[in-house]
């Protein structure tokens, strides 16, 4: 219902007595009205900083924060108008779930009569509609959280805040819900910024998600556009189970096209590929990432010969790591393969598989080689 | 297994009594005396059996003590008022100075404000004999010696930095996203302040308002010299009883129960906060 803007935001901590910490570095971010957009990044990089900027829990060291245009980072929290839920929960413990959920909407001008209703639909939303009158200290710790997340959701803010709402929840619950919940923020038009550590859910709820690492923005782009176009070998290596495959090797021009090789451990030469259609004046090195899940194996795969490291079925997939003149590369299949430790099975790397970066400044030269070095 | 059980139930049931009669036999004792009079106290050896007298309650009542010496006026009642008001005065000007003061100093992270929460506690370190002099000096000068206003003044040095330190580790106990979770549904910070962060620490608030009276009850020193006699509180007017033909012991006694009622009624009804402190604990954060 409304857009969010966070303009070159920085938010320094000086802790009394220690050094400042830099939790977020400039960090533009331009977030559509109606947007679903996660946060992703390791931990400590900064995305609850972000989010508690955006609500007014902490101030902006530089930069502004801007909804539908109108800058709010020097307001106070209740005349921003964003609902937050957070990742301690932070129930009220003298007031029961139902009244916990029932007090966001207090304040929300018209509510009056139906805040029943509206408590009673969040709550069979997220399963808990049989402990609304119980105390947050007698709910596991699931329940809690998903009380803290209804709290945020029975407001339908312009702006709402998720910080890890999901993180205590089993597998089979969460993808239920998950689906619930894009549903509601779709039907509600409601801008969301939600932070997660779960790559399934990021591209299943998101529209749009931005990988963070040490408190810079690294990539904000489609699902799609993360997995297929890393900017860089971070964003790179940190999308995608199991993760890219990295090697130093060296790309150079030849006729027709380019010639990539990996290199191994000890320098020399582990494999070559010839890449059509592509112009480059002078060899250069780089650095090979390739995605497991587009790795080939068996007939029709001749870019290498690989010895078979490990071989597991998972019961969907298998992983099979191989040994390629002393690099290690994983792959994925969604077959069983029948090979043993030790065998030696043709692999054949796609070129869509295929991403070079800049060995020194990591960033993305090429990616499925359909981009010129 | 059933008999180890029986025996342990009756050892704990021995050292409950001795712990019991270890703390309450003075009490006891006191309120056998205050019904006494200083004949049968003063008797060689000491018997349970007596027959109860009234009459040191009614002495105390009606402020006239008869001695052999004669009679004298005392003002027991007026000083047991003035205990209540000095008190109660003292306890809710420190509640609501120390209350948001412990509340900046759990929240905000200031600059000096660990030397200031410090230096408020240091009041307490202060021998109260060392201070009377220049105080009462003070006093003199500011027209204040013998008034309400100073004593509840001096009073309330006692008073808030113990409300002041006690408060403020209960809301450092609360997580302050309750209060954000609150904030950012709508509400200001004062309503905040009031609906959210007090309620949470009424056990806290609590335990320091009886702990503070207390104290401020059993003061004696700073009454002793900056007050004259129609403002004393009970401490100081307990001195009445030592009069040229004897110490009263009866009188004294009866004082005591008499005195100790207020604290111990404040100490009933203050007990449900405290209790309901317990059951809180379990989900601070
Ligand atoms: N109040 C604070 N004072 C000082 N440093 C802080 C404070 N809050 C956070 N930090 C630091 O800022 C950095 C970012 O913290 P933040 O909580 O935003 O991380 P996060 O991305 O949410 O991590 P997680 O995924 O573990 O929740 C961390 O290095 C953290 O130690
Ligand atoms: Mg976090």
């Amino acid at each position: 219902m409304a857009s969010l803007l966070l303009d070159n935001v920085t938010k320094i901590y000086r802790p009394r007595g220690k050094a400042p910490v830099e939790a977020v570095k400039r960090v533009t971010l331009d977030v559509k009205d109606g947007e679903i957009v996660a946060l992703l990044g390791s931990s400590g990089c900064g995305k609850t900083s972000m989010l508690r900027m955006i609500a007014g829990f902490e101030d902006v060291t530089e930069g502004a924060i801007k909804i539908d245009g109108k800058e709010i980072h020097r307001l106070a929290p209740a005349e921003r108008d964003v609902a937050m839920a957070f990742e301690g929960y932070s129930l009220y413990p003298p007031l029961k779930v139902r009244e916990n959920i029932g007090f966001a909407l207090l304040r929300q001008r018209g509510a009056g009569a139906d805040i029943e209703a509206r408590v009673k639909e969040v709550a069979s939303l997220l399963e808990i509609g049989d402990i609304l009158d119980r105390y947050p200290s007698l709910i596991s710790a699931g329940q809690q959280q998903r009380t803290s997340l209804a709290r945020a959701l029975i407001r339908r803010a312009p702006v709402s805040l998720l910080d890890e709402p999901m993180s205590q929840l089993e597998p089979q619950l969460r993808a239920i819900l998950r689906a619930r919940l894009k549903d509601y923020l779709i039907a509600h038009k409601m801008t969301t910024v939600f932070v997660t550590h779960d790559q399934t859910e990021a591209v299943a709820l998101a529209d749009r998600i931005a990988v963070m690492e040490k408190g810079e923005l690294q990539q904000f782009g489609t699902p799609d556009e993360i997995k297929t176009s890393p900017t860089n070998l971070f964003v790179a290596s940190f999308i995608g189970e199991p993760p890219m495959n990295i090697f130093a090797g060296e790309v150079s021009p030849v006729s027709g096209g380019v010639a990539v090789r990996g290199f191994g451990p000890d320098g020399t030469s582990a494999f070559a590929l010839k890449a059509p259609g592509l112009e480059l004046d002078a060899s250069r090195r780089v650095q090979i990432g390739i995605r497991p899940h587009l790795i080939r194996t068996g007939t029709g795969a001749s870019d290498a010969t690989g010895r078979v490291i490990t071989n597991h079925w998972l019961g969907d997939q298998s992983h099979i790591s191989f040994d390629i003149g002393g690099c290690t590369v994983v792959g994925v299949t969604d077959q069983p393969i029948a090979a043993r430790a030790g065998d030696a099975l043709p692999v054949g790397f796609p070129l869509r598989a295929i991403h070079l970066f800049d060995p020194e400044t990591g960033n993305a030269l090429a990616h499925g080689l359909d981009r010129a070095p | 297994m059933e008999r180890v059980s029986t025996l342990e139930r009756a050892i704990r049931t021995v050292l409950i009594v001795l712990v019991l009669v270890f703390f309450l036999f003075p009490i006891f004792w006191i309120v056998l005396m205050s019904f006494q009079n200083n004949d049968q106290i003063l008797r060689i050896p000491p018997s349970i059996l007596f027959e109860p007298t009234l009459a040191n309650y009614t002495t105390l009542l009606t402020g006239k003590l008869q001695t052999t010496a004669g009679n004298l006026d005392i003002a027991f009642l007026k000083n047991l008022g003035n205990s209540l008001l000095l008190s109660t005065g003292s306890v809710i000007l420190s509640l609501i100075l120390g209350v948001p003061a412990a509340y900046a100093f759990a929240r905000f992270k200031f600059r000096l404000g660990e030397n200031i929460a410090f230096t408020l506690l240091s009041f307490r370190f202060a021998p109260p004999l060392l201070v009377l002099l220049p105080l009462s000096l003070y006093f003199k000068q500011l027209g204040l010696t013998d008034s309400y206003f100073g004593l509840i003044w001096i009073y309330q040095l006692i008073c808030l930095p113990l409300i002041l330190w006690i408060v403020r580790g209960y809301f450092e106990d609360v997580s302050p996203d309750i209060e954000h979770a609150y904030r950012v549904a709508g509400h200001s910070w004062w309503t905040t302040f009031r609906k959210i962060a007090i309620p949470l620490a009424r056990p806290g608030i609590a335990a320091a308002g009886l702990l503070a009276f207390i104290f401020a009850w059993n003061n004696f020193v700073f009454a002793l010299i900056l007050a004259s006699a129609d403002k004393q509180p009970v401490t100081v007017g307990a001195l009445a009883f030592v009069t040229a033909s004897g110490i009263q012991y009866g009188q004294i006694a009866a004082a005591i129960v008499l005195s100790v009622m207020p604290t111990l009624l404040l100490a009933l009804y203050a007990q449900r906060y405290l209790v309901e402190g317990l059951s809180l604990g379990a989900v601070k954060g």
